[in-house]
């Protein structure tokens, strides 16, 4: 996969290629270091360390983490976690405190093509209600040397073709996000940033929403979408990144955050439940007695409960595999976070 | 790597070079042409600021006989048509701060910055292209005020034409003032950041001001007026100059340092702070 020639050539610092061939060796030292310990696939968004305050507030807290090339990454955590901060720094509108945001390796910041490399959709409406829609995309485009054509090509893909004579005030939210979108394509880059894409949208906009970025992970992109709801990361993501209060909580593909979940369980009901509980215990299973006189059992498939029950002679009337949802993972790993907060009492 | 597709490439290999001041360049013309508000300023300002000196120009031809013979001795033709460029200088103090501060209250600075997230280049582009626009519309609005003033008034009233003495610096010179103005203003807005209050301490600078300074002392106010925008601004359109003020020139340089300050600070604030 990779060439010689590729490890010889300094992704990161082209100016020491004038060192000769001293800097040659050296940056071929450092890329076979990379290569070797790192996989071939460098992470594209890398968040290390950071600390983003505003004021006395804590916005972010020492978060680190990283968003793998050619996957969809959910960013999750409730109202008020850090994630609309976070992303501001990825971006450069906000200096972190402490910390450091790359994308490809460089800061935000550093980009030779900023549109053509990453497109951002961020919470906030960011458009002149006086502009028209072409007119706002136009001026964007023009910055990064993108042609005339691209801002029809984008109005057409985001379905505003018919109205990008008007003025954006005029535009309803589902609109206004249309048109966000469309100015993250502008420059067709390989990175997406999107912070909470269908907040405030109807049913019909968050299909819609889902279904073009469902397209554009297909089409290899880097997507890295923000969102308190939970549900919605659940049908997209391959990999998550969950925080609370700033703080990172977990990093995790989506199928393995699942399955390690606490929440999932088997419901089992049986007349002789309390024979049946030592067995499953004995067997490494985490058991809990529910309110209606049903026990749920947890870290142990529905299929060896079952199996247990026969062996032992013990009849089931109910053998129920609950899986959790990811709005109950997320709901018990941030209950954990406030948790631990509140214990350390070091917000202020 | 057979699955490669389109962007996969791109993401490999970048396009040549970087982004540059003359594509921000462009972005900010069409900034400042495709809002409706700032070409309706642009508008107004230029009827009203010529209608102004149309008007006072026509007013004094048809009172002259009314007017006594000291008032008669110190009329200035030149000054008289270029009035309505005084009033000129607080519309191009709205447009400059609304270049920036209508960026922060529609949140377009974020689009903005995610394009150019070289933020000196930003500001740069935006003071290359609002000064030369307010320049060419200052030079043109005290060029028509001139003429339609000359025009109007006349005799027995005293009238000036371009090669009069001291006509054509107070015509140019009144430009280049409504462009400095406007640039501070750009400053004002980008420090602030909120059109109100940054439109509050254009106007303070230019109004309130000298009625403080006129308050004190004239030994203090004598040393202080000169500095004013206002006191440079009579002093480039007058033919008899107050002995306290500067000079023309001295005046206009005094004007650009403002701009250079104002704006020196505004670009180091973008920089410093979140957008």
């Amino acid at each position: 996969m990779h060439r010689l020639a590729d490890l010889c050539q300094d992704k990161r610092a082209p100016a020491r290629h004038s060192n000769g061939a001293l800097g040659y060796l050296r940056t071929f030292a450092a890329n076979l270091r990379d290569f070797s310990t790192e996989e071939a696939e460098r992470p594209v968004i890398e968040v290390r360390g950071l600390t983003k305050r505003y004021g006395d507030k804590v916005a972010v807290d020492d978060l680190s983490f990283s968003v793998k090339p050619g996957v969809v990454t959910g960013f999750l955590g409730p109202n008020g976690s850090g994630k609309s901060t976070t992303m501001r720094v990825i971006m450069g509108l906000d200096r972190p405190n402490t910390g450091t945001a790359t994308i490809n390796g460089r800061s935000y910041h550093d980009l030779d093509w900023p549109l053509r490399e990453v497109g951002a959709l961020l919470e906030a409406r960011a458009i002149h209600p006086g502009r028209s829609a072409r007119a706002h995309l136009w001026m964007l485009a023009q910055t990064n040397q993108i042609a005339r054509s691209r801002v029809d090509e984008v109005l057409d893909i985001v379905g505003l073709s018919e109205v990008a004579g008007q003025p954006a005030g005029k535009f309803s939210l589902g609109m206004g996000q249309r048109l966000g979108i469309a100015a993250s394509l502008l420059g067709d880059p390989g990175v997406l940033l999107y912070d909470e894409p269908v907040n405030g949208l109807d049913a019909e906009g968050i299909r819609w929403v889902r279904n073009l970025l469902t397209g554009l992970a297909r089409q290899g992109r880097t997507l890295f979408v923000s969102s308190h709801l939970m549900s919605e990361m659940a049908q997209m993501a391959d990999d998550v990144v969950v925080i609370g209060r700033g703080r990172l909580i977990t990093e995790a593909p989506m199928d393995g955050l699942l399955e390690s979940s606490q929440q999932s369980f088997v419901r089992v009901r049986s007349p002789k439940i309390d024979a049946l509980v030592p067995i499953l215990e004995a067997r490494g299973a985490r058991t809990s007695r529910a309110p209606d006189g049903s026990v749920n059992v947890s870290g142990m498939s529905e299929a060896t409960v079952g199996d247990l029950a026969f062996e032992a002679g013990v009849a089931l009337h109910e053998l129920a595999p609950n899986n959790a949802s990811l709005e109950e993972v997320f709901m018990e790993l941030t209950e954990e976070s406030v948790e631990y907060h509140g214990a350390g009492g070091e917000s202020r | 790597m057979s699955t490669e597709t389109e962007v996969e490439r791109d993401i490999r290999a970048p396009r040549e070079g970087h982004y540059t001041l003359r594509g921000v360049i462009a972005s900010e013309v069409t900034k400042l042409r495709t809002e409706r508000s700032t070409m309706w300023s642009f508008g107004v300002l230029i009827v009203l600021a010529v209608g102004l000196s149309a008007l006072a120009s026509s007013l004094t031809t048809s009172h002259w006989s009314q007017v006594g013979f000291a008032e008669r001795a110190t009329f200035d033709p030149i000054r008289e048509s270029l009035i309505g460029v005084f009033f000129g200088q607080f519309a191009i103090g709205v447009l400059g701060v609304l270049v920036i501060s209508a960026e922060y209250t529609t949140g377009t600075i974020r689009a903005s910055l995610a394009a150019v997230p070289r933020r000196s280049r930003l500001l740069i582009a935006k003071i290359i292209v609002f000064g030369s626009a307010t320049l060419v519309v200052g030079e043109v609005v005290a060029l028509v005020s001139f003429f339609i003033g000359q025009a109007l008034l006349q005799s027995p009233v005293p009238h000036a034409t371009l090669s009069s003495p001291d006509a054509l610096r107070a015509v140019v010179g009144d430009g280049l003032y409504l462009c400095l103005l406007g640039l501070i203003a750009l400053g004002l807005g980008s420090i602030i950041r909120h059109t109100a209050a940054a439109v509050s301490a254009y106007v303070s600078l230019l109004l309130v001001l000298p009625i403080i300074i006129a308050l004190l002392p004239s030994v203090v106010s004598n040393d202080l007026s000169r500095f004013l925008p206002a006191s440079i601004g009579h002093s480039i359109v007058s033919r008899i100059a107050n002995p306290h003020d500067f000079s023309p020139a001295v005046g206009l340089v005094v004007l650009a340092i403002y701009a250079v300050v104002a704006l020196g600070v505004a670009g180091y604030l973008l920089v410093r702070r979140d957008a």
